[in-house]
């Protein structure tokens, strides 16, 4: 038997972009693609990188594909929108050496904060689109991926979601196939996109989608690409990716597949022929009816939002319960059990700045990140987040709607990485029009949510090597914000004083509340720390920071706050909170 | 064979997602088609996680859905209680002992249900708790946890110890290795 590896599916994208010979990766992190990227710069063959942002990544990537490579990049859902515009255009031009981009959904929005499908981007920017149901088809879609997008000349998508991303499943593997740079020849009329040109690459990229039309009706179901697998033929499904693995373990032999490995163009005999031959026709897809609506505009009947839902993910059961009025008699628990949110590690320094914010009554302009986390109770230290970079340009907009006074008293928070993603643009915004808005950043030298990236602003390269860091304060200056301070947020008092300072100013201004993430291996501890609990009321201060190490028992009688010492690492912003000093530091262990 | 189902549920940080490599890994060299879905990114900020291993002749679905689970790994008592629904009946659970507040009961907005395990106990299922966080402790860090409970699932399903022994010597980080394997085999060996 075939020796096969157990691969997570970003792994083995980052396996199909390795056989397939390509030599440039560059990528944004974002849940749940980030893995493609880390994957991928283990091998040495593969030049890779992080990008200040997903639209860079895109350029990057499409610049290395005109200068004649195989080039990739990946993002999550929301970070095409920020690559869109080098997208649509893209497609236009076409490519020298084949360019994949990878774009990963997030239904269910396990780490997001909207549930958008991508294959409304790849059907506006015409752009085609693969979409692997498990890891071994990661690995062929992509390399197929990097064929057809020479062939076609076309940036290929390749869609992914959380639990192809994030599932493990067997794959086989083979050599990478070296490829050399093909020859770039300047064509004008090809690479330089001008109204005069785009007319004429608008009509390719018409014939283009007719062509592969055609290939997704053809060639695709020859290749074991678009598959039909007759089984009952009361009841047809036709899906894609994900949703075609819940289909198949619901339904067996109860039913007959389309399953549809390319997801744009659509194919339309194919569906045709399918109809015809099964009695009832139904499209499960997660999020929005887009199979649903093409079969509808090429005439063929189905059912598919009338049954499920556009909302979160499927599941076997999702499908068991809408097609087979099969329910499972689950076991269950009597007591109602308490959810449990995420929260901010124990340790963060991003604690140390929300705990020094509380009390100040502030309005606070949020950004994606851990720190988004501090939106929930007990900090409760969020009043808007939207996307990268917002908090900072939507914070210039709300102090300028609401005057003077407004601004002296809001912030606006934004990570390191979401800084220099696109929190920049909008510092410039409040220095260039004359704003008096005071922005921190909330450095800890990581991107964290995303599992520890490094990034421009940290000093070290997707290989760990060192290299140039963005130099925050500098860049402040340079951008015409005078005003520039920094703190340490485990220094809750003087980092409370140093915002009430810069907010009493009638200028711009820059916070840095600089402290590593806890969780990085070079940060060092300190003890425990212990309660004192002969000076311990029982006032429930400390729990207000918010910390999982932190809570209270009533063991002895008395109500004490108690820590955790497994979780502690000693960081004291806990007893900023205590008035009555009963949070101690811990003895030896 | 019919599809096997393993779900390990715990809380961000307790290592569920070494147990579940781990776990596929051993059933990929076993021969079997096999399935495991992970969560990453936000969820894993102390937060309630899930992973899914699934393993047999022909595997589609990655996921686990209520009343389909043969065994849950659970490394935390309320963990356990929030899964229930998903195991089979018949089904093992095997869970660690630990208690870990959840925010909302921290603050004092929800309790912490009493007596979890005797609860548990009351269905058609077989409870295994395993105090894992003393004899991980007992083998050298409250960080292998993780594979005290592994070394208690391997026993309850079967699995040849030797061989899983080896998974581990190959996988984890070579300075843990013994530590690791001290704290599969009190796992192993708990009642």
């Amino acid at each position: 038997m075939e020796k096969k590896t157990l691969l997570l599916g970003n792994e083995a994208v980052a396996r199909g972009l390795f056989e397939a010979g390509a030599s440039f990766v560059s990528a944004y992190p974002g849940t749940p693609s980030t893995e493609i990227t880390e994957a991928a710069a283990k091998y040495d063959e593969i030049y890779c990188e992080w990008a200040p942002n997903e639209k860079v990544a895109f350029e990057a990537a499409f610049g290395a594909s005109l200068g004649g490579a195989r080039s990739f990049c990946a993002m999550k859902h929301v970070g095409l929108n920020v690559a869109a515009d080098p997208l649509y255009t893209a497609s236009y031009i076409g490519v020298n050496g084949g360019m994949v981009c990878a774009v990963a959904d997030d239904p269910g929005m396990h780490s997001s904060q909207n549930e958008q499908d991508s294959r409304h981007h790849a059907i506006a920017s015409k752009t085609p689109m693969l979409e692997p149901s498990d890891s071994s088809e990661c690995l062929s879609f992509a390399k197929l991926a990097f064929e057809l997008s020479e062939k076609y000349d076309s940036p290929f998508l390749l869609r992914l979601s959380t639990r192809v991303s994030h599932s493990r499943s067997l794959v086989a593997l083979s050599p990478r196939e070296e490829r050399q740079l093909k020859e770039y020849k300047k064509d004008v009329m090809k690479n330089v996109m001008m109204p005069a040109m785009a007319k004429g690459a608008h009509v390719r990229v018409e014939q283009r989608t007719k062509a592969l039309t055609e290939w997704a009706d053809t060639e695709a179901v020859k290749l074991g690409v678009n598959t039909v697998e007759y089984f009952d033929r009361k009841l047809g499904v036709i899906s894609a990716g994900t949703s075609y693995t819940y289909a198949r373990e619901a339904l067996g032999e109860k039913a007959s597949f389309l399953k549809l490995g390319m997801v744009n163009p659509l194919p339309v005999e194919l569906i045709k022929e399918f109809a015809k031959n099964v009695e009832r026709l139904v499209v499960i897809e997660e999020l929005d009816p887009i199979i649903e609506n093409h079969c509808k505009a090429i005439g063929v009947r189905v059912e598919g939002k009338s049954i499920f839902s556009p909302l979160g993910e499927f599941s076997q059961a999702t499908i068991k319960k809408a097609l087979l009025g099969e329910e499972p008699d689950a076991l269950a628990f009597p007591d109602e059990i308490p959810p449990r949110p995420p929260v901010l590690c124990a340790g963060c320094p991003h604690r140390g700045l929300y705990y020094a914010l509380r009390g100040l009554h502030l309005y606070v302009s949020g950004d994606i990140g851990c720190y988004t986390l501090g939106a929930q109770a007990p900090l409760s230290m969020m009043d808007s987040c939207v996307c990268m970079g917002a908090s900072v340009s939507a914070l210039h907009g709300f102090n300028t709607a609401r005057g003077e006074a407004q601004a002296a008293k809001s912030v606006a928070v934004i990570g390191d990485s979401t800084f220099i993603h696109s929190g920049i643009t909008g510092l410039i915004d409040i220095a260039y029009n004359k704003g008096i808005s005071t922005v921190i950043v909330l450095d800890n030298s990581i991107t964290g949510m995303t599992g520890h990236q490094n990034n421009p602003a940290n000093g070290l390269t997707i290989r760990n090597d060192p290299t140039v860091a963005v130099n925050l304060e500098a860049l402040a200056h340079a951008i015409g914000i005078n005003s520039v301070r920094v703190v340490d947020p485990f220094n809750v008092a003087e980092t409370k004083q140093v915002i009430k300072e810069e907010l009493a100013k009638k200028e711009p201004s820059l916070i840095i509340s600089r402290r590593p993430c806890a969780l990085l291996k070079k940060v060092k501890h300190e003890k425990p720390l212990v309660v004192n609990t002969e000076k311990c009321v029982g006032c429930k201060a400390c729990l207000s920071v918010g910390c999982p190490a932190l809570s209270q028992t009533a063991a002895g009688g008395k109500t004490r706050a108690l820590i955790d010492e497994n979780q502690c690492v000693g960081c004291g912003i806990c007893t900023a909170a205590c008035k009555f000093g009963a949070i101690e530091k811990g003895g030896e262990q | 064979m019919e599809t096997k189902n393993i779900l390990i549920v715990g809380v961000g940080g307790q290592g569920t997602l070494l147990a579940s490599k781990l776990m596929g890994k051993y059933f990929t060299e076993e021969g079997y088609d096999v399935k495991v879905s992970e969560v990453h990114g936000m969820s894993q900020r102390g937060g309630s996680v899930v992973t899914y291993v699934r393993f047999g002749s022909k595997v589609f679905s990655s996921v686990i859905e209520k009343g389909e689970a043969d065994i849950i790994l659970s490394f935390e008592q309320l963990e356990s209680a929030r899964w229930l629904p998903y195991l089979k009946k018949g089904g093992v659970l095997i869970t660690g002992t630990q208690r870990i507040d959840p925010m909302p009961v921290i603050m004092g907005r929800a309790e912490y249900p009493e007596n979890i395990i005797e609860k548990l106990c009351k269905n058609d299922i077989k409870v295994i708790p395993v105090d894992a966080l003393n004899l991980a402790l007992k083998a050298g860090s409250a960080k292998c946890a993780n594979v005290v409970l592994l070394g208690a699932a391997v026993r309850f399903l079967g699995i040849d110890r030797e061989s899983f022994s080896k998974i581990i010597e190959t996988s984890v980080p070579s300075k843990t290795v013994e530590m690791n394997l001290r704290a599969f085999a009190y796992g192993y060996s708990a009642e």
